[in-house]
């Protein structure tokens, strides 16, 4: 009777996770090993080691990471001085750093934009001051600067949550025992946050590693990421098979680096040393 | 015993504008063991942390060995904590946990390893290296808590309710551990607890706290027989505390009755507080029926005119067996007495009661704001 229940409630999970998880991924997998006559192929997949596309799925490790890397520096101190606030004042503060999150996010790539234009807002104050205007727009580091701003809340929330979960009598014992702030720090407060800066780096990596519509904004068509190109391949190529074949490798880059951290999340010791 | 090791002067410390600690001053000599004793909530754990440097005073300096670390920090302080609530590592293993601080030191793997099997062998945890802190009992985890404070050899340690989450039997053995290890070590131990018992078996000097003041320091003997105050005198073991009057010196009137006593000073017809611990009542059973006057009843009470020229009439009214002794309520002169005692007297008995003029202790009764404090109605 009651197993029956249970069937009946999580069946229209079920049907949820068929239709719009599984079903979908099949496709990817079917269209990315075969080509357009719907025969078994590698090439589709093989795709990758065309320079432009390797190149641009360089260019989106090499950029994503480094965003994880900024926003992990930038939001752990942040988070560090807002946990360790009186409870109403953090809540607030913490709202404000949150606030973008709630905004489209088109519409934060945009305002970046008008800001590092030719013609933008910081251009036009330089101008005004005298001094020579600055390339800016189009290039990798101003998608680095929207990756960083667009995904900033994403890290900073779960570290906050684990560092208001800190039980501060932990670190207190640390300094008992003799360690020093820094040693306190990479001994006792890292380790026990693991769990939050994993998902704070999960949260900012994948997102950042298959963006297409912050490179879009900022990168124009000079700059183009693996995002792009696979966008490319589905709305202007009309290759599905090439799209999909390349969202795969994409996938596998993924799965990869959360096995990283889930490596990392388990065995601290991996953590504290490398850090 | 020697010199002062460590000197609280003049320590006030509030919290949101509420007064915690006020004007504390306190010393404690090396190789001593002192115990905070207190109800929850009167600044005990806040004392620790001062001395551990995890809190700074907002007046007042704390002296060790002669010089002044109230702006040390923690790490460089030469004590250890052994913190309430035990703050393991819980990414650790109990091997990690009890190395922390050696390898903070850099001691040898080799050292740690003997150090750490040593610890755990005086902690009764043989064989636990390989544990997570969060696969053990409170109990286990507050003596990994222990181990990985005493392995470090501080000068002094700093121990908060150390006991707390243990069952009756174990406590009993930590007790006698601890203050083995007391003495082999030569550590002076700073203990808190709220446990009364354990304060009296354990340290050579209490200090009894309430609401941020210090209400008495003495050895367990002075706190137990001459509590200098009611608060005292009830939170160290059942008393009774009654109002009375000391009529002159090494005579009081306690509910209407003059009881000779030892104590002198108080001056002519002064009220005053009267403690009588419960042990010291003697209980005589007077004959069913026996009127005052009859022969049955002059004998009880000359008996009990023996002991002291005065003595209650009352009832029992309450019986409870406590193993070693019953515990009985005896309603005389308008005052439920608690007495103990290793004979039984039904409940329903006749009885008079009387105690030896030493075990009645005078008190003043408080009268100046400042004294208010130890009154017992905050417990
Ligand atoms: N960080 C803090 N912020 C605000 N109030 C505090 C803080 N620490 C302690 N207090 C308050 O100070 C008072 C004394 O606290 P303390 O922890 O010293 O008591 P305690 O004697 O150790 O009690 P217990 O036996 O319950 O552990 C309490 O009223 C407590 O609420
Ligand atoms: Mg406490």
């Amino acid at each position: 009777m009651k197993k029956k229940h249970n069937a009946l409630l999580s069946g229209p999970y079920l049907v949820w996770t068929a239709a719009f998880i599984v079903i979908p991924l099949i496709l990817i997998v079917y269209y990315g090993f075969t080509d357009e006559n719907h025969h078994l192929t590698l090439s589709n997949i093989a795709k990758i080691t065309d320079p432009v596309t390797l190149k641009a799925l360089f260019l989106s490790l090499l950029l994503s990471a480094m965003a994880t890397v900024i926003c992990l520096i930038l939001a752990y101190p942040l988070a560090m001085i807002l946990a360790r606030m009186k409870n109403g004042a953090s809540a607030i503060i913490t709202t404000v750093f949150i606030i973008p999150m709630w905004m489209n996010s088109l519409l934060r790539i945009f305002a970046w934009q008008t800001l590092l234009e030719r013609n933008g807002v910081i251009n036009q104050v330089l101008s005004f001051l005298h001094l020579p205007p600055q390339h800016l727009i189009n290039t990798p580091a101003a998608i680095a600067l929207g990756m960083i701003y667009d995904y900033l809340p994403f890290m900073l929330l779960p570290l906050y949550n684990a560092l208001t979960k800190l039980d501060w009598n932990v670190v207190n014992a640390a300094y008992d025992l003799g360690a020093n702030r820094r040693q306190t720090f990479f001994k006792v407060i890292i380790p026990l946050t693991m769990p939050g800066i994993v998902s704070g780096i999960t949260m900012v990596f994948v997102p950042a590693l298959t963006t297409f519509v912050i490179s879009d904004f900022l990168g124009g068509s000079k700059v183009l990421l693996i995002g792009n190109i696979i966008d490319q391949q589905f709305t202007q190529v009309g290759n599905w098979n090439a799209g999909s074949g390349l969202s795969l490798v994409l996938m596998i880059f993924i799965l990869i680096s959360m096995a990283v951290m889930q490596h990392y999340e388990s065995d601290d010791e991996g953590v504290s040393s490398i850090l | 015993m020697s010199n002062k090791l460590i000197d609280l002067q003049h320590i006030s410390k509030a919290f949101d504008g509420q007064l915690v600690l006020d004007d504390l001053n306190l010393y404690i000599r090396e190789n001593e063991f002192l115990t905070l004793l207190g109800p929850s909530g009167c600044g005990k754990t806040t004392t620790l942390r001062i001395l551990g440097g995890f809190e700074q005073p907002d007046k007042g300096k704390v002296i060790f060995d002669g010089k002044d670390i109230t702006d040390l920090a923690p790490n460089k302080r030469q004590l250890n904590t052994v913190f309430q609530k035990y703050a393991l590592f819980t990414h650790m293993n109990v091997a990690d946990n009890i190395a922390f601080g050696l390898r903070i030191r850099k001691k040898s793997e080799d050292y740690i390893r003997d150090k750490i099997k040593y610890a755990l062998k005086l902690v009764n945890l043989e064989g636990f290296e390989n544990r997570m802190p969060d696969s053990l009992s409170g109990g286990q985890q507050q003596r990994i808590a222990i181990a990985r404070a005493i392995v470090n050899e501080p000068k002094v340690l700093l121990l908060d309710e150390p006991l707390g989450a243990l069952d009756l039997k174990l406590r009993k053995d930590m007790q006698y551990e601890l203050i083995r290890l007391k003495n082999e070590l030569g550590i002076t131990f700073i203990y808190v607890t709220h446990d009364q018992e354990e304060a009296l078996t354990m340290s050579d000097t209490i200090v009894v706290m309430n609401q941020g003041y210090i209400q008495q320091i003495g050895t367990p003997e002075d706190i137990y027989n001459e509590p200098q105050n009611a608060f005292v005198a009830d939170f160290i073991g059942d008393s009774n505390i009654v109002g009375g009057t000391m009529v002159r010196d090494k005579l009081v009137e306690i509910l209407g009755v003059r009881f000779a006593c030892v104590d002198t000073g108080f001056g002519v017809n002064k009220p005053v507080d009267a403690v009588i611990r419960p042990e010291d009542l003697e209980l005589y059973a007077l004959p069913k029926g026996a009127e005052k006057g009859s022969p049955e009843y002059d004998k009880v009470s000359s008996k009990a005119y023996e002991l002291n020229p005065g003595y209650f009439e009352g009832v029992v009214t309450d019986l409870i067996f406590k193993g070693v002794h019953y515990e009985m309520d005896v309603e005389a002169n308008g005052y439920t007495w608690l007495v103990h005692s290793t004979k039984m007297f039904p409940v329903g008995t006749h009885v008079l009661m009387n105690l030896d003029p030493f075990n009645i202790q005078i008190m003043n009764k408080p009268e100046s704001e400042d004294e208010q404090a130890v009154t017992l109605n905050e417990m």
